[in-house]
């Protein structure tokens, strides 16, 4: 990997990050009325002491350029301003929620890595029926809108079977578990189907490589072929594909913890919206993109570094 | 043929699955190398070659089948037990792969490779495996080995990369080396050197080889024996040194026209009419009936058996063809 | 060298092409079929889609409800014809507002070359790693409920997937000789736009258009799941979802259900659809 490549990746996530933070916080400038009256939260006849206020504390009436440049230090700081309507810091409000977000992220992700990898690699390497029985079962995963497997997961396993809690984020470490597993499976399902497909396909690609059938032909024992050429080699697509699937699920997390009443950012962000609450949807969805842009950025560049120029070349 | 060759190959015939059902890919190789010769397979791309090359090894796709006999020092191939078949694998025949580029694996480094076949096949300690690959590296003319090993294979020029897929066969001390089309995928000038290193090579090892090829010319200049491959099919064998002017099989006859010659620079350069078959399209009858010059009603109905027209050689042919005076003179 | 007979199989290509064309085939008529449930759905819905009923609530089925009622003892299955047209039609916008100006966006980047097209390609990245529905919801919270501002955001969002594919192959058509014979004889560029490229290229926007519209029916769908789109009482599919999930824990999972498969078969018949196309009129082993 050349410097070269990490200085461009890295400045193409700085200007990433200063474009989308200056949409985020542009939004409000489209709106027909004063954009104070979205900071209020969506009160019809705001004291108009009060949207003076908001104009000082929020530099509306600067040039927009240092409107924003303020907004963005201060938000660089942790003040994201405050909420009007929940009557508390945006930082406090984030930070009461983001722990919630951050397990059900952490906890989907790991089941797609765990589930995805494994269901592929098995797939591939039984071949025959198993194969078509994960390729069918992985397609389906895929076609479910993630909020109706939400609702079918909820009817299923938490209405039927009563296994799981239906809402909530519960408390203690085995509290939280048992209330985010449905949440976390309805989240990874696609992105374990995604997952498993992808490292199907790596898998018997390299099992039908010719530096295997090298391998092979030099009396290389079966189980070390599969190790050290065929899994080795096919796990740089499968951690890109895994890293898209981490960055998809933290971009969906709203509708997740909305269908299930996680209350996490993802639910906080829906809520302030639905109340035009903006300093608070501004202040979750920077963090967001911020997240999902950091997390494709660090994908893209260990692939690089795990994968280089001529793995690509050699697979022709 | 005194001795007990080496390698036999009699009568061997593979079936691959083609969507479940089995499809006759080769139908009747036959052919044997004595301990430290060399026999060149010579044919057109799906002709089969490649296919019998691997099956010396036991390494043909899931699901394929075999019929007739490959005996390794007496020992059948098609019926060694799985591990049986890696400790042969490890330690007896070694192949050359026609594209090093491909069979090399790129994502890991160079000794990684050359060391491989010993640590994980035989168990050889890393340390020992990685002097004696650095000496082989020497012997295959490339000096800076320590430089080299520390390397990827994309950082390698072509002809470096079938240099170490040389040694590395060389590694596993084989009492046969496979070489299949070794130079094909390298330029004209690597490709003397790469032969001259495997030429060498064998000389200081007593080493037999079975070249594949489509070149009868280099063929014949490197090897002793040449067996010709047609759709599946061994269809003459003969001496090397013989190829030229005493081949009696018609196929044979019109590879040879079809390629340029220095020393017949002045002859016409004929192709062949018609395309090649693969193995699994071949008729019934000779499985070049719909190609030949000399066809006739029994070419069509019949398929010939090999059999003894020249000295020293067998052709399966129903005529095969009579020698001139001209031909002789001029090449006896 | 050796799998050279494999691949040559003649008849095996047959076989194995056959039930995929029919497959696409079905996925075609399946979709056909909403497009005109879209168009038809309010003549062709057996009761008002909004009409409510107190007295037949969470009805099952039967001969006059064929799917049953909803929580209020509205006609399911009237509700779901009638909200073919809102859960395409956005979707629908989404894609050729995307679509034509990918398409343009594509051709002018790939056309001109240098730094505008290291622009177009720089600020498409840019977008792309921007989340199509955080953005959704950003401009939601900016003009208030309602599917208008989240199409207009989801338009942007997915320039970057149909432009990038056909910026590639506009790019590659543009170089071939054929272009600059033309420019040679002095054809004007708008007519090699408008009777080479774009002619060329249509197949690719065309199958790329396909699978973008299961992925913008979904977002839309999500969007009104979240309350911040389509509004009660309409038959909105994703609404509909989320209406229903409160009945869920009484055990009454029919509207969830329904709506849910009615947005699953749709998008599935899209995907088949995009893929089949792209294998007929690409010929891509998708």
């Amino acid at each position: 990997m050349s410097p070269r490549f990490v200085v461009a990746r890295l400045g193409m996530l700085v200007v990433t990050l200063l474009v989308s933070s200056l949409a985020i916080h542009g939004a409000m400038f489209l709106t027909p009325g004063d954009p104070a009256t979205l900071l209020v939260g969506g009160s019809r006849n705001p004291d108009p002491a009060v949207l003076a206020q908001i104009h000082r504390e929020y530099h509306l009436d600067d040039p927009f350029i240092q409107g924003y440049w303020h907004w963005l230090g201060n938000c660089l700081q942790g003040d994201f301003g405050k909420s009007l309507v929940y009557r508390d810091s945006v930082a406090a409000l984030i930070g009461d929620r983001a722990g919630t977000t951050l397990a059900l992220v952490v906890y989907a992700s790991l089941l797609v890595l765990a589930a995805g990898t494994v269901i592929g690699t098995v797939a591939a390497l039984r071949g025959g029926r198993t194969e078509t029985l994960a390729t069918t079962v992985t397609a389906g995963a895929m076609a479910v809108p993630t909020f109706v497997m939400a609702v079918l997961l909820i009817w299923l396993f938490a209405v039927r079977l009563a296994w799981f809690p239906v809402y909530g984020s519960g408390e203690g470490f085995t509290g939280t578990l048992t209330h985010l597993t449905l949440p976390a499976v309805a989240l990874a399902m696609t992105w374990i189907g995604y997952v498993a497909q992808v490292t199907r396909t790596a898998v018997r690609a390299e099992l039908r490589s010719e530096h295997v059938e090298t391998a092979r032909s030099r009396g290389v024992p079966e189980r070390t072929v599969i190790r050290r050429h065929v899994l080795h080699n096919a796990s740089g697509p499968v951690f890109a594909v895994s890293g898209v699937g981490i960055a998809g699920i933290i971009a969906t997390a709203a509708v997740i913890e909305q269908a299930f009443g996680t209350g996490g950012l993802g639910a906080l962000m829906i809520e302030a919206a639905a109340k035009q609450d903006m300093a608070v949807v501004q202040a979750v969805s920077l963090v967001f993109v911020v997240v999902f842009v950091v997390i494709n950025t660090a994908v893209d560049l260990i692939s690089a570094a795990l994968d280089p120029r001529a793995a690509r070349k050699g697979a022709r | 043929m005194s001795t007990p060759p080496l390698l036999r190959i009699d009568a061997l015939g593979i079936d691959l699955p083609v969507d479940g059902e089995p499809r006759t890919v080769v139908h009747r190789v036959d052919l044997g190398i004595p301990e430290g010769a060399a026999v060149a397979l010579v044919g057109e791309s799906g002709s089969g070659k490649s296919l019998t090359a691997r099956s010396v090894l036991g390494l043909l796709p899931r699901g394929a089948h075999v019929h007739g006999e490959v005996l390794f020092a007496g020992e059948s191939v098609p019926r060694m037990r799985p591990e049986r078949l890696r400790t042969f694998r490890a330690s007896e025949v070694a192949m050359v792969f026609q594209d090093p580029r491909a069979h090399i694996n790129p994502a890991r480094g160079i000794g990684d490779f050359l060391i491989e076949g010993l640590t994980t096949a035989r168990g050889v300690p890393a340390a020992e495996a990685s002097r004696k690959v650095t000496a082989i590296l020497r012997e295959v003319g490339i000096p800076d080995a320590d430089r080299r090993m520390r390397q990827r294979p994309h950082e390698l020029s072509g002809g470096l990369l079938q240099r170490v897929m040389i040694a590395a066969a060389l590694a596993a001390e084989p009492r046969l080396l496979l070489a299949d089309e070794p130079t094909t995928a390298l330029d004209v000038t690597t490709q003397e050197e790469v032969m001259a290193i495997i030429g060498e090579a064998r000389r200081a090892r007593g080493l037999a080889m079975l070249f594949i090829t489509h070149d009868l010319e280099l063929a014949a200049a490197v090897c002793d024996r040449v067996p010709v491959m047609y759709a599946g099919t061994t269809v003459e064998e003969l001496p090397a040194d013989r190829l030229r002017g005493r081949a009696s099989h018609p196929y044979t006859r019109a590879l040879l026209a079809s390629r340029p010659s220095v020393s017949d620079a002045g002859a016409e350069l004929r192709s062949i009419p018609g395309r090649p078959l693969s193995g699994f399209e071949v008729p019934d009858g000779c499985a070049f009936s719909d190609r030949c010059p000399h066809v006739r009603d029994l070419c069509r109905n019949e398929r010939p058996e090999p059999g003894g027209f020249v000295e020293d050689g067998t052709a399966a042919c129903h005529f095969p063809h009579p020698l001139t005076s001209e031909e002789t003179g001029s090449h006896a | 060298m050796t799998t050279a007979p494999l691949t040559r199989t003649t008849t095996g290509r047959t076989k194995r092409t056959r039930p995929r064309d029919r497959l696409t085939l079905g996925a075609g008529c399946v979709v056909a079929l909403f497009v005109l449930l879209a168009v038809f759905g309010p003549l062709l819905a057996p009761h008002d889609p909004n009409a409510v009923d107190p007295v037949n609530v969470y009805a099952g089925p039967s001969a006059t409800h064929l799917l049953g009622t909803d929580d209020t003892g509205r006609d399911l299955l009237s509700r779901l014809i009638a909200g073919t047209r809102a859960s395409l039609a956005a979707p629908a916008v989404v894609v050729v507002v995307s679509t034509v100006l990918g398409t343009l966006l594509a051709l002018t980047a790939a056309w001109s070359g240098g730094w505008l097209d290291r622009l177009v390609s720089g600020a498409l990245d840019i977008v792309f790693g921007f989340p199509g529905l955080i953005m959704a919801v950003l401009v939601a919270a900016v003009f208030g409920a309602g599917l208008t501002a989240p199409v207009v955001a989801l338009s942007i969002a997915y320039l970057p997937l149909i432009t990038r594919v056909v910026r590639a192959a506009a790019i590659k058509e543009r170089n071939l000789p054929y272009v600059s014979a033309l420019q040679l004889l002095g054809a004007p560029t708008a007519r090699i736009w408008l009777r080479h490229l774009l002619p060329n290229l249509l197949p690719l926007v065309l199958v790329q258009a396909t699978i973008g519209f299961g992925y913008a029916l979904l977002d839309v769908a999500a969007i009104s799941f979240l309350g911040l789109g389509d509004q009660p009482p309409d038959p909105e599919w994703g609404l509909m979802v989320s209406n229903g999930a409160p009945s869920i824990l009484s055990g009454l999972p029919q509207q969830s259900l329904y709506a849910g498969i009615a947005i699953l078969i749709v998008v599935v018949a899209f995907n088949l659809l995009g893929t089949g196309l792209s294998r007929r009129l690409l010929g891509e082993n998708a």
